[in-house]
Formats: structure tokens, C-alpha cells, sequence
């Protein structure tokens, strides 16, 4: 066994397990996100949510899943048919990617690399490609109205998430995933740092396109947005790479400022809890919090969204880059190099 | 081996998306293809040992430069036979301007030779023990600050230019001032309501319970449909 995984066949088979004992938990984790979301929705909204498929309608993404299976899929005539098939793939090819190099536990990631965080950065802001071709590609206006929002959108949030991302590194001092959580073995980031968590989060939501910031599909004035002429398995993968992407931010947020695998006290009874279950934990919370605001908050206006993102979110942050760098070079905080 | 093929698939790959980009009739594709190009040059960085400089390619150049020109080639409405109209009346010209550099490029070629010290740098790029994103920082933090700074400077003043140049100011639009609204009062009241209790119980946006019903009931009986079930 040990000679097998020495040989270049092996090392792929390795890693191809690897990517699969990630990939098939994620998978379930977004169907079953999908039927959170519209349970906990409900229950803000004084409502059942699905309850008919299986006990508590647990059955019902699968139900789901194979409606949109059954269904066909249309092109409309005027589409640019290569690029609106590739769409939605790009979208979900790009939420799978991104995990290669989440730490699950310590050393526990398929791909810890050097620039780990780097790498999710620059995989999340390729997520709007998916959106913007996919919008172009469908020859329609509604379609494309969304995708111009969504690129200007994205563009806009990525400037202080860049920055927000900056700050912690300052405070890590490596790029590197892993060590970005070692750093929070004592203190999680997020009490040093909580002006900065709150601009990931709000960063996270516009990112993800996710209400209150969800007007590239805003149903009001655009029907359904970048994806309104899609339908069947190309609908439901957009639909899919948007849950994987929520998941992704949270897993994201976790890793920088909720101190990962790390449980909150490191005493008895929270240490008895392993830690991938912790960094589980996480993320669900930070995906409730995601859900929580999308059933209190109505949708911004687009140039409110505009001046939130650059009057507001960015030059906070900026500032609060130099407090914190002049603060660890003030106390001789900053990490070894 | 597998990296010496992973190499020429990635340079491969390149260099045909970049001729892609030049030939290609739609403006959307060509951005595409240039997109593409982009990809495989971070992979060959990526080859290379120069994993900062990959990443720091795709973040700048694919997620946000590219977004934006594609944003804009989208949003244009070109006309390709008005494109292809003038090929034949500029093609002497293109063919003059495209021969000078080909000829500047193979008299830069020509003397083209390695400095002294350089097969010594190639073959450790960076000192023994520091990644290369940390040795990248220390050469333009520490010895060429001025000169980064510098660069800068200059980026920010072609982006004052380019917002003096394109900024009017409008009299006519009209501006939403959050902290002026947010401070207004009189006309919009904060209230607590409690919890659990009815709007009813409250007495706010509506009559009492305990309102008479019936004058609205004789009002609206002859009527043989309505809300008011």
C-alpha cells in the first residue's frame, strides 16, 4: 500500500479520494442547505416550511434535485450556445475549486499551499465570470441587466474584503491557511478585529449575492435576474454554486476570524468535541446568520449598495488597516518574520 | 516530466488563446480568450515557483481588470461590417507600423544576452529558507520602497485625472442624504412596540377592537364580491 501511494498512480488516486471525502459532505451539506434555509425562513415567517417529503420534509432537495433532472433544458434561439452552457458550470466548477485548500483540522487540507488564502481570493473573485457570461450569453435583457449589476457589485465588495483579508494577514504574518488559524490558538480573531469580521461578513453577503444585496436577481425589477433564461440541471447548478459559495464564505469566515477547528474554550468540555465537528459548527452558524438576515432585511438600492461598498466599507477599512499596523508596530506585536 | 509537459500544454494553450484573441470576430469572445491567456500564464508562474506572483496575477488581472473590460466590450454596440469596412484602405499602413516593430523586437533579440550573475539567480531565486512572496516583499518594501511608492503615486494621479476629466457636476440630480434622513424627525416615528402583542392590543394603524363593524357591513352588502370574507 504504501509503495502504491509512492508512484505517481497512486499519489492521484490519493488525491482523488481526498478531493471526494470533501466533495460528496459538501455536496450534501448545500442540499440540505437549501431545505435550512427554507425551514428557517418558515419559522421566522410563522410558517411550516416543506414538511410532506419524508419526516420533516427531509427528503425534499432530492425530491428537488430530481424534478430539475426530469426537466428540459431550453436554449433560447438567440443565445450564444457554447458560453450559456458554459456558465453555470464555470459557476459551480469555481465553489468546488476553492476548497482544495480549506483546513478541515490542523493538517487536515487537500492542497495546503503557501498562499492558500491568496488562492480562495483569487477563486472567489472569478466567481463573477459565471455570472456575467452567463447573462451576455442569454441575449436577454433582463439577463443581462443582472450580470452588469452583479459585475459592478462584486467588483465593488472585493476592494474591502481585500483589504479586510490584509489586516488579518498583518496580524498572521503567512499566507498560509493553516497558519492563519494556528495564529488564533489563544485569541480568535474576531475579538481584535470585530469592525473588520462585521465588513467580511456584510462583504461576504454582497459577494455571494445573497439579500439584502441580491440585485443582479432582484425578482421585483429583473423577473430572475442573470439567470432568467435557464431552466432544468443548468438552472439547478447555478442555483447549487450559489449555496456552495455561501458555504465557501462561511468556511472563509471561520478561517479567519472564528478560529477554525479551535474550540471557543480550551477546557473539558469543549475540547471532547473533535475539531473538524468545531469548524462544522462554524460554518452552520455563520450560514444561519446568512439566512437570519435574508428573512429581516428588504433589498438595498442599487446605489446605496454602490455607496456602501466605496463611501463607507472602504476607506473604514483602509483606515483600520493602518490603526492596525501602526498598532502591532506601536507594542511590538507583529509576528516574527 | 510531467512538469516539462505540463509546461508546453500550458504554453501551448497560451499562445493559442492569444492568437484567438487577435482573430477571434467577437469582441466578447476575444476578451474570453484573453482571460484564458491570463490562466495559463499564472499556471506557467505557478511552473515556475513564483506562486505569489500566479495568484497576484489572477486576483488583478482576471478578477478584476478583465471583469471590467469585459463589462465594457459588453456593453458596446459594434457593428462588424463597419469594423472590417476599411481593412483594405489601412492594411499597407498596419503592415508598415507591424514590420517597424518586428524589426525593433529582433534588434532587441539580437543582442539579447544574460546578465553576468543571472544563471546564479535563476537557479535560486530566492534566498535558502524564505517563500518566495516573503523574499518579493522585502526586495520592493525594503530596497525599492521609493521607486513602489513611486508607481503609485502615479497610478493615483491618472485616477484623479481620469475622474476630473470625467466628472460634471450635475445640478439637476437629486441626492439621498442617509444621515440627514436618519436624523430627521416629526414625520416618521420610532416605535418599540411589545413583544407578542397584537396591533391590536398596541392601538397603532388601526381602529380599537372594540369599533363598531357594522355601518361598514351595510356599505358594502350589496356587493357580490370583495376582500371582506
Amino acid at each position: 500500500m504504501e509503495g502504491f501511494l509512492a508512484t505517481p498512480v497512486g499519489h492521484l488516486a490519493l488525491t482523488v479520494a481526498q478531493a471526494m471525502a470533501l466533495l460528496v459532505p459538501l455536496l450534501i451539506g448545500v442540499a440540505y442547505l437549501t431545505w435550512a434555509e427554507r425551514k428557517v425562513l418558515a419559522a421566522m415567517q410563522l410558517r411550516k416550511g416543506p414538511n410532506v417529503v419524508g419526516p420533516f420534509g427531509l427528503l425534499q432537495p432530492f425530491a428537488d434535485a430530481i424534478k430539475m433532472l426530469m426537466k428540459e433544458t431550453i436554449i433560447p434561439a438567440g443565445a450564444s450556445r457554447v458560453l450559456f452552457i458554459m456558465a453555470p458550470m464555470i459557476t459551480f466548477m469555481l465553489a468546488m475549486l476553492a476548497w482544495a485548500v480549506i483546513p478541515v483540522n490542523d493538517g487536515w487540507a487537500i492542497a495546503d499551499i503557501n498562499v492558500g488564502i491568496l488562492y480562495l481570493f483569487a477563486i472567489s473573485s472569478l466567481g463573477v465570470y459565471g455570472i456575467i457570461i452567463a447573462g451576455w450569453a442569454s441575449n436577454s435583457k433582463y439577463a443581462f441587466l443582472g450580470a452588469l449589476r452583479s459585475a459592478a457589485q462584486m467588483v465593488s465588495y472585493e476592494v474591502s474584503m481585500g483589504f479586510v483579508i490584509v489586516t488579518v494577514l498583518l496580524c498572521v504574518g503567512s499566507l498560509n491557511l493553516t497558519e492563519i488559524v494556528r495564529a488564533q490558538a489563544d485569541m480568535w480573531f474576531i475579538i481584535p478585529l470585530f469592525p473588520m469580521f462585521v465588513i467580511m461578513f456584510i462583504s461576504a453577503l454582497a459577494e455571494t449575492n445573497r439579500a439584502p444585496f441580491d440585485l443582479p436577481e432582484g425578482e421585483s425589477e429583473l423577473v430572475a435576474g442573470f439567470f432568467v433564461e435557464y431552466s432544468s440541471m443548468s438552472f439547478a447548478l447555478f442555483f447549487l454554486g450559489e449555496y456552495a459559495n455561501m458555504i465557501l464564505m462561511s468556511a472563509l469566515i471561520t478561517i479567519l476570524f472564528l478560529g477554525g477547528w479551535y474550540a471557543p474554550f480550551d477546557i473539558a468540555p469543549f475540547t471532547w468535541i473533535p475539531g473538524p465537528m468545531w469548524f462544522v459548527f462554524k460554518i452552520c452558524f455563520c450560514l444561519f446568520v446568512f439566512i437570519w438576515v435574508r428573512a429581516t432585511f428588504p433589498r438595498y438600492r442599487y446605489d446605496q449598495l454602490m455607496r456602501l461598498g466605496w463611501k463607507v466599507f472602504l476607506p473604514f477599512s483602509l483606515v483600520w488597516l493602518v490603526l492596525t499596523a501602526a498598532a502591532l508596530k506601536l507594542f511590538g506585536w507583529l509576528p516574527a518574520a | 516530466m510531467i512538469a516539462a509537459l505540463a509546461f508546453y500544454l500550458f504554453a501551448a494553450v497560451l499562445i493559442a488563446s492569444a492568437v484567438m484573441v487577435v482573430t477571434s470576430r467577437n469582441p466578447v469572445h476575444s476578451v474570453l480568450f484573453l482571460i484564458l491567456t491570463f490562466f495559463n500564464a499564472a499556471a506557467l508562474f505557478l511552473l515556475a515557483g513564483a506562486e505569489f506572483l500566479a495568484m497576484i496575477l489572477v486576483i488583478v488581472y482576471v478578477g478584476a481588470v478583465a471583469v471590467l473590460f469585459l463589462f465594457v466590450v459588453m456593453m458596446l454596440d459594434i457593428d462588424f461590417a463597419a469594423l472590417r469596412e476599411g481593412f483594405q484602405r489601412y492594411a499597407p499602413i498596419g503592415g508598415v507600423v507591424g514590420a517597424i516593430l518586428l524589426l525593433e523586437l529582433l534588434l532587441v533579440f539580437g543582442t539579447w544576452q544574460f546578465a553576468s550573475d543571472a544563471a546564479g539567480f535563476r537557479l535560486n531565486p530566492a534566498p535558502a529558507g524564505v517563500d518566495n512572496t516573503r523574499a518579493l516583499g522585502r526586495i520592493m518594501y525594503t530596497d525599492f520602497v521609493w521607486l513602489f511608492q513611486l508607481s503609485g503615486l502615479i497610478l493615483l494621479v491618472a485616477m484623479i485625472g481620469a475622474i476630473v476629466l470625467t466628472l460634471r457636476g450635475k445640478t439637476s440630480t437629486k441626492r439621498q442624504d442617509i444621515g440627514r434622513q436618519i436624523a430627521r424627525s416629526g414625520s416618521v416615528n420610532l416605535r418599540q412596540p411589545a413583544l407578542g402583542a397584537g396591533l391590536g392590543e398596541i392601538g397603532i394603524e388601526r381602529p380599537p377592537v372594540d369599533a363598531p363593524a357594522e355601518p361598514k357591513k351595510l356599505a358594502h352588502a350589496d356587493h357580490g364580491h370583495g376582500g371582506h370574507h
